[in-house]
Formats: C-alpha cells, sequence, structure tokens
C-alpha cells in the first residue's frame, strides 16, 4: 500500500507538486483578498448612522447590499457557488469562459469575505465601549478612532478566527475541482484514476493536506505569540535621575 | 458673568421615559475647581458625558467661550480637546504603550509633529510619575498608574477643562492616594477642572465650589464649607450623613 503511494509520489511529482502549489495560491491569495473584502464590509457596517441625509440614505442601501451578500454566500455551499459563478459567466457570455485560477481564487474571496465580514463585525462590537469613548473624547473623529486604535486591537482579536478560515480554505478549496480548476484533489483523483489507484493516490492527496494544515497551523500560532507581545516591558530610568546626574557631571 | 469658559442652560438629557437631567443651569470659569457630588442615578456622570457631548443633550444649551457646541458649524473635535475627559475606568488604549497614548492623539488630532508630541508626553508623564513606563502597555501597569497615564494622556492636548467622571472609583484604597495627588497638583497649577467624584474629603479640600445634584437637577451649590458644614436643603444634609455613617472612622 505505502509502496504504491510511494511510487505514485516519484513518478506522478509534478502532478502532486503542481496540485499543491495550486492549492497553497488559491487559499492563500483567496484569503487574503476574502479578509481585505470582509474588513472594508465589516467597518462600513459597524460605521454610526451619518447626519448627512444623502450619506445616510446611501448607508442604508449599502448595508442592505452587504447584508444580501453575506447571506447569501454564508447560505450556500462553496461547490455550488463556483458552479454557479463559473457557468454563469459562461452563460451570460455565449460561451466564454473564466481563467480557471482567477476564478478559483476569486470565489474563495468571495466567499471568505462573506464570513469575515460577520467575524470583522463581530471584533469592532466585541472592543470595550472605553476605547471608542476614550477617543471621542479627546477629539479623535470615526476614521482616525478606527484607524489608530480600533483596527489595530479588531486584527489582533480576530487572528484565531481568521486562521480558521485559513485552514478551512486550504481544505475546502478542494470542491473548486468541480469546474476543473487543477489543485491537490483534482490532481489526485487524475493520477489515481490513469493508475487504477485511486485509493492509493488519495491517501497521498490526504497526508499532504495534513502536512501543508500542520505546518500553517503552526505558523499561525507562533504569530500568534508575538502579536501577544512580551510580559515584562522595559523600565526607564526616570528622566529627572539622570538629568540630576547629568548636572552633577 | 465674567469670563466663562462653560456655560450651561436648562440642560436635559431623557433615557426612555427616564428624565436622567432635567433643567441644569451651570457655568464655570476659568481656574475653577467644581465638584460634583450626590447619590448614584442623581445625573452626576450623564451631566459631564453630556458637556463632552459623549451623550447628545435632548434639550437646553451648552456654551464654550459663547459659542453653542451643537452648532452645525462648531468644530467639535477641536472642542473635545480643548474640554477633555478622564474616565473611572481609565479607557487607555490597548493596542498602544504608555509613550504612545500620550503621543498618537496629539498627532493625529491636533496635527503635532511626532518629535515634538513626544516632548510633551515625556513632560505630562513625568509630571504624573510615570516616566519610568513608558514601555509598558496598559495591561501591565495597575489601575492607579492607568489613571495617571490617563490623566497625562488629556494633559497632553492641552486642555482648558478637564473633566474627571469618578476616577479613583474603580481604584484599589491603596492607589488612590497617587490619583488624588496628580489632580491636587493640578488644582494649584490652576487647571479649570469638573471633579465628579464620591471622595468627600478630597472635594472639600481641592474645590473652589461644590454641587450636589439631586433628581437630575443641581439641588444645592455653594463653597466647601457652606455645603458641607451648613447644608440649607435636607435632601443634602441626607446624602452626606449616609456618606459619614456608610464610613469607618478615618
Amino acid at each position: 500500500m505505502f509502496k504504491d503511494a510511494l511510487f505514485l509520489l516519484t513518478e506522478y511529482k509534478e502532478y502532486f507538486i503542481k496540485g499543491t502549489m495550486n492549492t497553497l495560491l488559491f487559499s492563500f491569495s483567496g484569503t487574503a483578498i476574502g479578509i481585505i473584502i470582509g474588513l472594508c464590509t465589516g467597518i462600513i457596517r459597524t460605521a454610526p448612522e451619518s447626519k448627512n441625509k444623502v450619506i445616510f440614505v446611501l448607508q442604508k442601501i449599502v448595508n442592505a447590499i452587504i447584508y444580501c451578500y453575506v447571506e447569501l454566500f454564508r447560505g450556500t455551499p462553496m461547490m455550488v457557488q463556483s458552479m454557479v459563478i463559473y457557468w454563469g459567466y459562461a452563460f451570460a457570455t455565449g460561451g466564454k469562459t473564466l481563467d480557471l485560477t482567477l476564478s478559483a481564487i476569486m470565489i474563495i474571496a468571495i466567499n471568505t469575505g462573506a464570513y469575515m465580514t460577520e467575524i470583522v463585525r463581530g471584533g469592532i462590537i466585541s472592543v470595550d465601549k472605553g476605547q471608542f469613548e476614550a477617543a471621542s473624547a479627546i477629539g479623535m473623529n470615526h476614521t482616525q478612532t478606527m484607524t489608530k486604535i480600533i483596527i489595530p486591537q479588531v486584527l489582533r482579536n480576530i487572528l484565531p478566527s481568521t486562521s480558521n478560515e485559513l485552514l478551512n480554505n486550504i481544505k475546502d478549496s478542494s470542491v473548486l475541482n468541480v469546474i476543473g480548476a487543477t489543485e491537490l484533489f483534482f490532481n489526485g483523483g487524475l493520477i489515481g484514476r490513469k493508475k487504477y489507484m485511486i485509493f492509493q493516490s488519495y491517501l497521498v492527496v490526504c497526508i499532504i493536506y495534513l502536512i501543508i494544515t500542520l505546518i500553517v497551523t503552526n505558523i499561525l500560532r507562533k504569530f500568534e505569540k508575538i502579536l501577544e507581545g512580551n510580559e515584562d516591558f522595559l523600565i526607564v530610568p526616570s528622566q529627572t535621575i539622570s538629568q540630576v546626574k547629568n548636572d552633577e557631571r | 458673568m465674567k469670563d466663562n469658559i462653560l456655560e450651561v442652560n436648562g440642560l436635559t438629557k431623557i433615557f426612555g421615559e427616564n428624565s436622567v437631567l432635567r433643567g441644569i443651569d451651570f457655568s464655570i470659569s476659568k481656574g475653577e475647581i467644581v465638584s460634583v457630588i450626590g447619590s448614584s442615578g442623581s445625573g452626576k456622570s450623564t451631566f459631564l458625558r453630556c458637556i463632552n457631548l459623549l451623550a447628545n443633550p435632548d434639550g437646553g444649551k451648552i456654551m464654550f467661550h459663547g459659542k453653542n457646541i451643537q452648532d452645525a458649524d462648531f468644530d467639535l473635535s477641536k472642542y473635545r480637546s480643548k474640554v477633555t475627559m478622564v474616565f473611572q475606568s481609565f479607557n487607555l488604549f490597548k493596542n498602544l504603550n504608555v509613550l504612545d497614548n500620550c503621543k498618537i492623539p496629539q498627532e493625529v488630532v491636533l496635527g503635532t509633529k511626532p518629535e515634538e508630541a513626544e516632548k510633551i508626553a515625556m513632560e505630562y508623564l513625568s509630571k504624573v510619575g510615570m516616566d519610568a513606563y513608558i514601555n509598558a502597555r496598559p495591561k501591565q501597569i495597575s489601575g492607579g498608574q492607568q489613571q495617571r497615564v490617563a490623566i497625562a494622556r488629556a494633559l497632553c492636548m492641552n486642555p482648558e477643562v478637564l473633566l474627571f467622571d469618578e476616577p479613583t472609583s474603580a481604584l484599589d484604597p491603596e492607589t488612590i492616594g497617587d490619583v488624588l495627588d496628580v489632580i491636587q497638583k493640578l488644582a494649584k497649577s490652576g487647571m479649570t477642572m469638573i471633579i465628579v467624584t464620591h471622595e468627600m474629603a478630597f472635594a472639600r479640600d481641592v474645590s473652589d465650589r461644590i454641587v450636589f445634584m439631586h433628581d437630575g437637577i443641581i439641588w444645592e451649590e455653594g463653597t466647601p464649607d457652606q455645603i458641607f458644614n451648613h447644608p440649607e436643603r435636607p435632601e443634602t444634609r441626607d446624602f452626606l450623613s449616609r456618606f459619614t455613617k456608610n464610613r469607618y472612622e478615618d
């Protein structure tokens, strides 16, 4: 069994490598873009209502759109979304198809964006109200408060959920095989069918997925630790004391 | 009415069906120190929050140097840096260290250059005795230390009026003294302050005027001597006696 798996791995090295690379490319870039989408939409959704009537109406419309977007993409499977978007485009353009890599990244990004919207919104809401009040009380406007005070705290708070999104995307990018994106799962199947070694081939795929997620999880944990900051800090010798010393010299 | 920095007329605030402020008339002149006392729910904190517009008044006017702060063209951001607030729960920015807590607001709100902002921050941090802790994050220092940093942060904005919302209520008895010392020092330097507090002895020592709030209005006001030694209205007497009774001998 392992002999067969090893044989496949050496014989079809390029396929597995190419598949792994694509899986990483789709999931990492898709997640990155998704985070950006989620940050924008999450911030818009938590913005205070404007006193300006025109902006207020605009806010309501944009919020309604974001609401529909989030519910639509959280409420349907990514596999179905891939088919609808990919073939929907082909249908609309009379047979032209989107570039596969681009579609794959786009689908993951849009999907992640929907989840991240809620994660970011939750992250902003969970920041202590006193942080907003202190910033306002000292004269900061909403934009300044968000960029300097709130978002840095939100980014740290949502890191565990965001890591989770990335891990999910690494695994769930396998559904993109339905539109023929040549990620790891797709290539694994290809080789398995070619050599009539379905199990052995998917075993290799399985192990590769596990190795990737283990590595990513560990890196993210380290990253979280770094963001936590040091437990201790440096006490600076009092300015007045050093002043006195200088004077004595 | 000369030299009034702030003037409040007929201020009201309603939360749902609850009238928290029922017409407050108040003014403060430069260098004056006013302590606001009263039982919980009397509207002291809401009054303070309305002055800074953290809570929007439902009626009445607040004038700053003769300008209505609720006018559409009033520069609220600048006003808030001039009439800034120190909170019961300190509210230091958790993502910034002590120095940046004092530095960033200056850069963002006043447009101060980084080197200049750092100099000002260091000046006030050493004034409150926290200059040794500039690298610490808020969660690494004690409540009293956090509150001193919060006071330094407020001072860095070069305010005309400082609002204190029960600055020592969330502190350990041990550290209350440090914070009160800092406020006392400020009082001597001529800072204009409105202090909502439950520290009666402190209020008596530091204030020029005591305001007793009851049921959403200013029930009685006067010099510390008038309010603490010769209160005129029964509610004031009642409040003060309850206060002395509840405390252990000191």
